[in-house]
């Protein structure tokens, strides 16, 4: 294999060794990235200088002996929703382009922090707003296991690029299903933290009761060792959790479900899910079942409810968080021709700046809140939040972890939902509740749907702040998937993809 | 009550975004498709449950009230659309005559 094939830990390991520099690794990064983006265009980015620079430093403190963490010199790509001086922040929206940020994220500071090497910034929905990285202002990514489909969204950039082995790590962010969904539908790793386990601050915000970074990978390991440097308490982020982040790397080692309590949740599947969906949930159900894991179905009669409350607070949040692109002191100006009035000149910028998807919501989200409907739409959605958490709750008591498919299909066809709002918003339907809830959850390869041989995601979702039961369940599916194929799915994807 | 064009106008006009007429119309479809699929929330949402704003029981954070180092200016108004004297330049907001 070569450097790019390799797991992020894998790479990690050799550069701590000297055995290889981080800068070959970031080289023969940054040289498959210009092969394959005509193709993949997982970036809105590309940093190969500073990320060279980046490597080199690392090299010369590894020379001079000192000591770093697991994944100092290991390149990363980041979503183009965090902040990070030296690049452009777009979130993939004419509104932002070319804005050049005045700080960083703090998970960005983390990830330096730990000498890690950003190649870049990655593709997104704009605002992260879809599920098919189509809504970006600067054209969608592909599918690294077929072009003509979707690498999910909003995150697709940061799953095209780890499937498209553009990067062996990236960061995404997920407030419906946007680092979770991409992953199903690539056949990597994605989990979405508890909520308030990584910090938002310079998380370009869209739904913030909602929002959360989190660790995309190619391994469950590879994805805790990440998440384990990006957790844990921010003074920046009002809603921070003042409290150690789980052990999610050893959680992520232990590969064994015996004991454990699982729950297949009723609500999720059956009707409108792919049959190959389907079939590989439950063979991994069972496979769980032999590891030794007690396998229980419950029922959460609420879920029901969540993409239609989704769809009225998120909006909702989107359209007040929205209102600080105005043209004023940062981003996009239109019209200021010294006739027209500020207020014009918002109007037409937010006309121009501003995508489809984006301005629905907006307005969506406008009409949520308006007086006389405000009790009817948003209220009535922050009742349906109490009841799924109850849901949530009430199934805890009984189980360790809740299963269901990420995704009720495989990737679709580019194009294929995009005048169709609603036929978009179910790809979030699975992964929906646990960011309403703000549980820890995460995505899991399973294997590849009969019918058209493409990636099946596998949910596992943890109560809050036990991050590290996602990690544990991950690592057993992922130990399974290798018993079945008598090899890695990091494998499989140097074999299928680009 | 479906929504008609006019009511998507108004919110557009809320929202600040200046709209086409085919815009307001395509809107208007496609939100009373959205807020239909939506209904059932309404619906489910009794008087006895309280509303959640947010998952963590959280009360507000308030940082110690002690001098900080902030940004400096010039790395925040590098990024402005215009500039003037050290500060944002901005189009008129009274109407005035220039």
């Amino acid at each position: 294999m070569s450097l790019i094939h390799e797991s992020a830990e894998t790479l990690g390991a050799l550069i701590a060794s000297g055995d290889v520099s981080s800068r070959e690794v970031t080289q023969a990064h940054v040289d498959h990235i210009a092969a394959v983006e005509p193709d993949i265009h997982s970036y809105l980015y590309v940093d190969a200088e500073r990320a060279l620079a980046q490597a080199k430093a690392v090299d010369s403190r590894l020379a001079a002996g000192e000591k770093l963490g697991p994944l100092a010199g290991v390149p990363i790509a980041v979503k183009d929703v965090f902040t990070y001086v030296g690049a452009p922040t777009t979130c993939g929206s004419r509104i932002l382009e070319g804005w050049m940020p005045p700080y960083n994220a703090t998970v960005v500071d983390r990830i330096l922090g730990a000498g890690m090497v950003i190649l870049g910034k990655t593709n997104m929905d704009e605002f992260a707003m879809g599920s098919s990285t189509e809504n970006s202002a600067f054209g969608p990514t592909h599918n690294p296991w077929d072009l003509a489909r979707i690498p999910g969204g909003s995150g697709g950039g940061s799953a095209a690029a780890l499937a498209g082995f553009e990067a062996p790590l990236s960061l995404g962010s997920d407030t419906g299903g946007s680092i979770r969904q991409p992953a199903a539908v690539t056949g990597t790793v994605g989990v979405k933290p508890t909520y308030g386990g990584t910090s938002r601050y310079g998380l370009v915000a869209m739904a913030s009761s909602l929002d959360q970074p989190g660790p995309c990978a190619r391994t469950v390991t590879d994805a805790a060792l990440l998440h384990a440097v990006i957790a844990g308490y921010d003074p920046h982020d009002s809603t921070s959790i003042p409290a150690p982040a789980p052990d999610v790397v050893g959680a992520a080692r232990v590969r064994d479900v015996a004991g454990m309590r699982i729950g297949v949740v009723k609500e999720l599947g059956g009707e409108g899910y792919d049959p190959g969906v389907k079939q590989r949930f439950q063979e991994t159900v069972e496979a769980l079942a032999l590891a030794g894991a007690e396998i229980v179905e419950v029922s959460c009669p609420h879920f029901d409810l969540a993409l239609g409350a989704y769809y009225l607070i998120m909006p909702s949040e989107a359209s007040s968080n929205l209102a600080r692109f105005d043209a004023m002191r940062y981003g996009l100006r239109v019209g200021d021709d010294g006739n027209n009035s500020a207020e014009q000149v918002m109007r037409l910028t937010r006309r121009a700046g501003f995508g489809q998807e984006v301005k629905r919501r907006i307005i969506l989200g406008t009409y949520a809140l308006s007086s006389g409907y405000y009790d009817e739409y948003y209220g009535s959605a922050q009742k349906a939040r109490t009841l799924i958490i109850a849901d949530f709750t009430a199934a805890f008591e009984k189980v360790d972890v809740l299963v269901s498919p990420t995704t009720p299909t495989t990737a679709f066809k580019l194009g294929e939902r995009i005048n169709d709002p609603l036929a978009m918003y179910k790809a979030d339907l699975c992964t929906i509740p646990s960011n309403m809830a703000g549980n820890a959850s995460g995505s899991f390869p399973v294997g590849l749907a009969p019918e058209d041989g493409l990636p099946v995601g596998f949910q596992v979702m943890a109560p809050p702040m036990r991050d590290d039961l996602v990690y544990r369940v991950g690592g057993a599916v992922e130990s399974t998937l290798e018993d079945v194929w008598g090899h890695t799915m990091l494998a499989q994807l140097a074999k299928e993809t680009r | 009550m479906p929504l008609s064009a006019s009511d998507v106008a108004h919110l557009a006009d809320l929202a600040r975004i200046e709209m086409t007429d085919e815009e307001l119309t395509l809107l208007s479809g496609q939100l009373d498709v959205i807020l239909s699929a939506v209904a059932s929330v309404s619906a489910a949402a009794g008087d006895d449950v309280a509303p959640t704003s947010h998952a963590l029981a959280l009360t507000n954070v308030f940082r110690q009230d002690v001098v900080a180092p902030s940004l400096p200016a010039e790395s925040v108004l590098a990024a402005a659309p215009a500039v003037e004297e050290g500060r944002f330049r901005v189009p008129q907001i009274l109407g005035e005559e220039i």
